[in-house]
């Protein structure tokens, strides 16, 4: 039987369930489909006892169902509740799994259990987290076998098969490992995909026999059994035939199907392949299939609140009102200091009309965009931003102009007018700000942060176009020629093209005949020569820089060989038309010829020592090719006080963000476990709130807004990101040399309400003790002057001094 | 910040070695040239003037401990403080004799002055280790943190019962008495790790005691020497084969626990080495500022 209603809400997380919520309030007729037993499965499987934050503060909240920070427990009761008191006419275990518009233009729903649902319109609110693979044999839904794992201590004694080879697989079976007897199932032969330490970690335990490992199998079945102490059995197929385990529980962790094939085929279309596009959809949350809506954080609205919102003014929409959006207020703010503002939606349009780049874009992206950025109104002479500002902002001009100073030495200015942009150096390269900006008369600039847009330019394929083709441009200009313009530059821009390279990869090799030179826009390269046999890494070229310049200008033979040292991206600049750019100006060829004699006698040197580049070698192998500032602890002068640990713990609030003792030793030179904030820091990838931030000086830090999601102490490969709670305050040093009160320094703060109710816990990690100052504590208060911390440029400085 | 790694010594091109070294030659050209009628001593202008440098170096010189705990805010790097510690400490030694013109005797003065030699010479010692075993620590580690060879060795310990287990309930007995005879792990570990050093000296030099003598246990461990040869004796006296290879796999596992029991053991030392010296160096600074404070109060109360 098909069940027939006008509007289908598909998943109930907060988008879906305030849009059912409303939906139900205005007597519409409707169903929330959802897949699990209970509401809102993403806040379901938060942890335990999570504190749930409800960024944005100023956003209001605009929804029949209640929202505030608090525990998970309190906020899914509040849901739960809210749900019985409006009715809403809720469906669990209705996993939708396919939606089709048929001819009649009614949607035709159909269910995994094999329900299926007809609609006039439908509400896709199902979020990013995607379905859980499950393990796809019989067996695969018995009580016994799960497929998440909240507490590790609660098993005991239990002999438990984790399936699995993934970073979560890894951490739940070394820690059941402790009180059980575990075995992983491993589809391959190796665990390769997993974070560097986890991999470690696993190999060890089972070198050591505390995990036992199959390789190259996979579950066949799985099956309850009634006798015998074992609560069930499962059937292994591996390289050497079948295998039987008996089982107490089995743990899959095979991670989850993003549901953007699902999305695709109910015929949403995506903008780009890029996996953090989001589709398109109209200021009314609509689509491209008429009727078909997108709330939550599918349409990239990542937070509670925002999806929420969006739950409400979907339904509004679909009954034909007008609502004016709940974040509406908060543009009409942005906007306020633009000079002649009257309403948001003309400034939105002014914008849109000024800035060629942002005509490329629909209104809903605007106004997301508008959101997140900044209206900025300099006076004329202010500095937006100065040369070797470590800022990553990008700015549109809506009006008037600035002026680019690209030579400080004779004040050599380029002026940009109303509808360039500029900042797009920084946001590419993750590097300093190549020269200072400064506001002309009438000045109106949109500063736009780092996530958005890169989340712009990934998903809009002519916004990534012009902002290369403008990038192209002034790398040329700024690094080669500043006093030629871009008419004198067009050939060699139009040669120009941008080349990937995975770390490792070669340019170019020693030996080669040249016939090209690259520009580095993303990442950074080594140059190493073939010394007796080995290869000895000579120098570090950060972005900004360009190699292969010599074998065009004089001997064709390349000298040495460009290898990257992390994925890398350059500017290829052909042989030919950098030659004629070269013979057309001749200030060109004296400074090329300036900047290669320093580099010689710099290789010179390393030369002299090649065992300074096997510490290069070994740093760039621990990933310190894509940091800009890494602490580095020389072992032969550390004397293990961990001076710097107390340090880095009184500076902040009690939790030490860096482990001396982990990590790597080579040559004396060990690399502590600390943030080494990355040029394109991997932290920064998901945060909800894009609370992590990179300060003018370059330090990496996250922000008050962060709501403790823990995706980035995921993403950072060098795990040094840590989920803590705000500690109480301690007494001061004199209290406590004086009268003994309190914890000394270096200590935790003891916390008198520890453990009582639900504490909101944030990430931690580094911010090189930006608000201190007098740089980061750690190396301050080591006696013997074994931390430093150092950017790879200093690289071949530093292996010289090391003998 | 330079990149590169400058020891003590070397801080900012021995600049307060310079300093020390004017500071003494300046001293010393003043002491020959002032030849007061009466013979150099703590009495005379130059006594004085020598004296208060010393007084007020040595009150400084006591302000690094103040210094180290103090990690928020600006007042250079602890390394350039280190640095001027150990060189102007040093010149005290100078500075501090031709205070008193070189005439010692049975009273506070000198007691006093005897402290300050204790102490600067600790500090001597302090320099030599702090030059000297970082990097025999290094190599004695072969880069396992101390958690995991002592987590290596619970598990050595866990295989090797288990093996024994399976072999003969004597075996079994003469494992367990040795693992339970080899005092590392949690104790002195917890104790040395887990120690709160803003705590009184005491604590610490237990534990650094407790840390040699456990060294010596392990080094010279009797019992774990007992053990192989109560086994090796065993596989002479010609067990069944089964149990034989058994065995060899134990005897392997058992050197293999006191290879590494012994790296920790002397890593513990290593670290005592670096921290047991500083139990003498600070209360007798302490001791040192009492005495000073009496040897100041006593002249100006004989004046
Ligand atoms: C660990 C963690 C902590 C977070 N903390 C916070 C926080 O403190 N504050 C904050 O504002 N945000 C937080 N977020 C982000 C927040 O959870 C999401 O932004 C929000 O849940 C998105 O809501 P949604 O309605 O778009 O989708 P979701 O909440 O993901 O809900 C989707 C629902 O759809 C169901 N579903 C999926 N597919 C189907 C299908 N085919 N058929 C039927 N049903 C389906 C799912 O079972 C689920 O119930 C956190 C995220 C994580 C992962
Ligand atoms: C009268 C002279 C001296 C006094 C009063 C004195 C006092 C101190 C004090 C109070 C500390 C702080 C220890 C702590 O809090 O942990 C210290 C540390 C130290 N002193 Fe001295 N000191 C003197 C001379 C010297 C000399 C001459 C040397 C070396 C040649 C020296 C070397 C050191 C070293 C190496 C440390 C340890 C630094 C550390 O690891 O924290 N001291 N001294
Ligand atoms: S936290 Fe990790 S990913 Fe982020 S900047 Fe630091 S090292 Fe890089
Ligand atoms: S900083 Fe980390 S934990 Fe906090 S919100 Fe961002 S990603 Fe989540």
């Amino acid at each position: 039987m098909t069940d027939r209603f006008r509007i289908a809400i598909v998943g109930s997380g907060p988008g879906g369930l305030s849009a059912a919520a409303r939906a139900a309030e205005r007597g519409e007729s409707h169903v929330l489909l959802e897949a699990e037993p209970h509401l809102s499965n993403t806040i379901y499987r938060y942890q335990k006892g999570k504190f749930v934050m409800d960024e944005p503060g100023i956003l209001p909240l605009r929804s029949p169902v209640p929202f505030k920070a608090g525990s998970r427990e309190t906020i899914l009761g509040a849901w739960d509740e809210a749900a019985a008191r409006l009715k809403i006419n809720v469906r669990h275990g209705h996993e939708v799994s396919a939606i089709a518009k048929r001819p009649d233009g009614l949607f035709e729903l159909k269910c995994a259990n094999g329900k299926v649902v007809e609609a006039q319109f439908v509400v896709l609110g199902i979020g990013l987290q995607g379905n859980i693979r499950k393990l796809g044999v019989p067996g695969e839904d018995l009580p016994f076998v799960q497929y998440q794992l909240d507490d590790p201590d609660e098993y005991e004694g239990e002999t438990i098969v984790v399936v699995g080879a993934g970073d979560a697989a890894i951490e739940n079976a070394i820690a059941l490992a402790k009180q059980n007897n575990v075995v992983i199932v491993n589809r391959r032969d190796e665990f390769a995909r997993a974070k560097k330490g986890n991999e470690a970690g696993i190999l060890k335990a089972i070198e050591d026999g505390l995990i036992e490992c199959y390789y190259n199998a996979g579950p066949e079945r799985v099956d309850a059994l009634s006798v015998g102490r074992k609560k069930g059995r499962m059937i292994l197929a591996t390289a050497n035939g079948k295998a039987q385990i008996l089982i107490d529980r089995v743990i899959a962790r095979l991670g989850a199907t993003a549901p953007r094939g699902f999305v695709e085929a109910c015929g949403v279309e995506f903008p780009s392949k890029d996996p953090a596009s989001v589709p398109a959809i109209s200021p009314q949350y609509e689509s491209n299939v008429k009727g078909l809506y997108i709330v939550g954080a599918l349409g990239g609205y990542p937070l509670i609140k925002q999806a929420m919102n969006q739950g409400y003014e979907v339904i509004e929409y679909i009954r034909g009102e007008k609502v004016e959006p709940a974040d509406e207020p908060l543009l009409k703010a942005k906007f306020a200091p633009m000079p002649g503002f009257r309403s948001v939606d003309e400034a939105l349009a002014r914008v849109q009309k000024n800035v060629r780049l942002l005509s490329h874009i629909t209104p809903l992206q605007l106004r997301e965009f508008m959101l997140d950025s900044d209206v900025r109104t300099p006076k004329s002479g202010e500095t937006v931003f100065a040369r070797n500002d470590y800022t990553n902002s990008f700015y549109s001009i809506v009006d008037g102009e600035v002026q680019v100073v690209v030579d400080a030495a004779t004040d050599q200015r380029i002026t940009l007018r109303r509808g360039e942009f500029f900042g797009e150096m920084g946001l590419i390269s993750g590097r300093r700000r190549s020269a200072t900006v400064i506001a002309g008369a009438g000045c109106v600039l949109v500063e736009t942060p780092r996530r958005s847009m890169n989340r712009l330019i990934n998903s809009v394929a002519a916004v990534k176009r012009e902002i290369d083709q403008v990038f192209i441009l002034r790398a040329i200009q700024s690094r080669f020629v500043p006093e030629a313009d871009a008419a004198q530059l067009a050939d060699v821009v139009a040669s120009a093209t941008l080349q990937k390279f995975a770390a490792g990869d070669v340019l170019f090799n020693e030996g080669e005949v040249g016939d090209c030179l690259h520009l580095v826009r993303v990442g950074s390269l080594t140059i190493s020569r073939n010394i007796g046999g080995k290869e000895v890494v000579l120098s570090y070229v950060p972005a900004g820089n360009y190699v292969g310049e010599m074998a065009l200008l004089g001997d064709s033979k390349r000298s040495a060989t460009a290898r990257a040292s992390i994925a890398t991206e350059t500017v290829r600049l052909t042989g030919e038309s950098f030659k004629k750019l070269v013979a057309r100006m001749p200030v060109l060829k004296l400074r090329l010829q300036a900047e290669y004699r320093q580099r010689a006698a710099a290789n010179l040197a390393m030369q002299a020592l090649p065992s300074g580049g096997d510490v290069i070698q070994f740093l760039l192998s621990q990933g310190a090719g894509e940091a800009t500032d890494i602490l580095l602890i020389d072992e032969s002068l550390c004397v293990r006080c961990d001076n710097c640990e107390k340090a880095c713990a009184e500076t902040h609030g009690g939790t030490s963000r860096l482990d001396r003792e982990a990590g790597p030793t080579y040559a004396s030179v060990h690399v502590p476990t600390s943030c080494r904030h990355c040029e394109h820091p991997h932290c920064m990838k998901d945060c909800p709130p894009d609370a992590i931030r990179r300060a003018p000086n370059g330090e990496v830090y996250i922000a008050d807004n962060c709501i403790g999601c823990g995706n980035c102490e995921r993403n950072c490969p060098y795990g040094v990101i840590h989920m803590a709670s705000k500690p109480p305050k301690k007494p001061g040093l004199l209290s406590w040399l004086l009268l003994g009160l309190g914890p000394g320094p270096g200590e935790a703060p003891v916390d008198p309400k520890k453990k009582k109710e639900a504490k909101e816990k944030k990430a931690v990690k580094c911010d090189m003790c930006k608000d201190v100052g007098g740089g980061p504590a750690c190396v301050r208060a080591c006696p013997t002057g074994a931390a430093i911390r150092i950017s790879p440029e200093e690289f071949p400085a530093y292996a010289q001094s090391r003998r | 910040m330079s990149a590169r790694h400058e020891s003590i010594l070397n801080h900012a091109r021995s600049r307060y070695f310079w300093v020390a070294l004017a500071l003494s030659l300046a001293s010393i050209v003043a002491y020959v040239w002032h030849a007061p009628d009466v013979g150099p001593n703590g009495g005379t202008w130059l006594g004085y003037t020598l004296g208060t440098i010393a007084a007020l170096l040595i009150v400084w010189l006591m302000l690094f401990g103040v210094r180290k705990r103090s990690y928020s805010g600006a007042g250079g790097t602890l390394r350039g403080w280190l640095s001027a510690h150990v060189y102007l400490g040093t010149s005290l030694i100078l500075i501090a004799l031709l205070h008193c013109g070189f005439q010692f005797g049975w009273n506070l003065h000198t007691f006093c002055l005897v402290l300050m030699l204790v102490v600067i010479f600790s500090g001597f010692f302090g320099v030599y280790s702090y030059l000297r075993y970082p990097t025999l620590m290094t190599r004695n580690r072969e880069s396992a943190t101390r958690a995991a060879m002592l987590e290596e060795i619970g598990e050595l310990d866990q295989n090797a019962l288990a093996l024994a287990d399976g072999i003969d309930p004597k075996i079994h007995a003469i494992v367990l008495r040795s693992i339970q005879n080899t005092r590392l792990g949690g104790g002195v570990f917890s104790q040395l790790s887990a120690r709160d050093d803003s705590d009184a000296a005491l604590a610490s030099v237990r534990a650094a005691i407790a840390a040699r003598e456990t060294q010596a246990k392990a080094t010279t461990n009797p019992q774990s020497g007992q053990t192989i040869f109560a086994m090796v004796d065993f596989l002479a006296s010609g067990a069944n084969d089964r149990q034989t290879e058994a065995l060899r796999k134990l005897i392997d596992l058992l050197s293999q626990k006191k290879a590494i029991a012994t790296r920790v053991a002397r890593d513990i030392q290593y670290q005592a080495v670096m921290e047991i010296w500083l139990y003498v160096h600070v209360p007798l600074s302490f001791g040192l500022l009492a005495a000073l404070i009496g040897h100041v109060v006593s002249v100006f109360f004989y004046w």
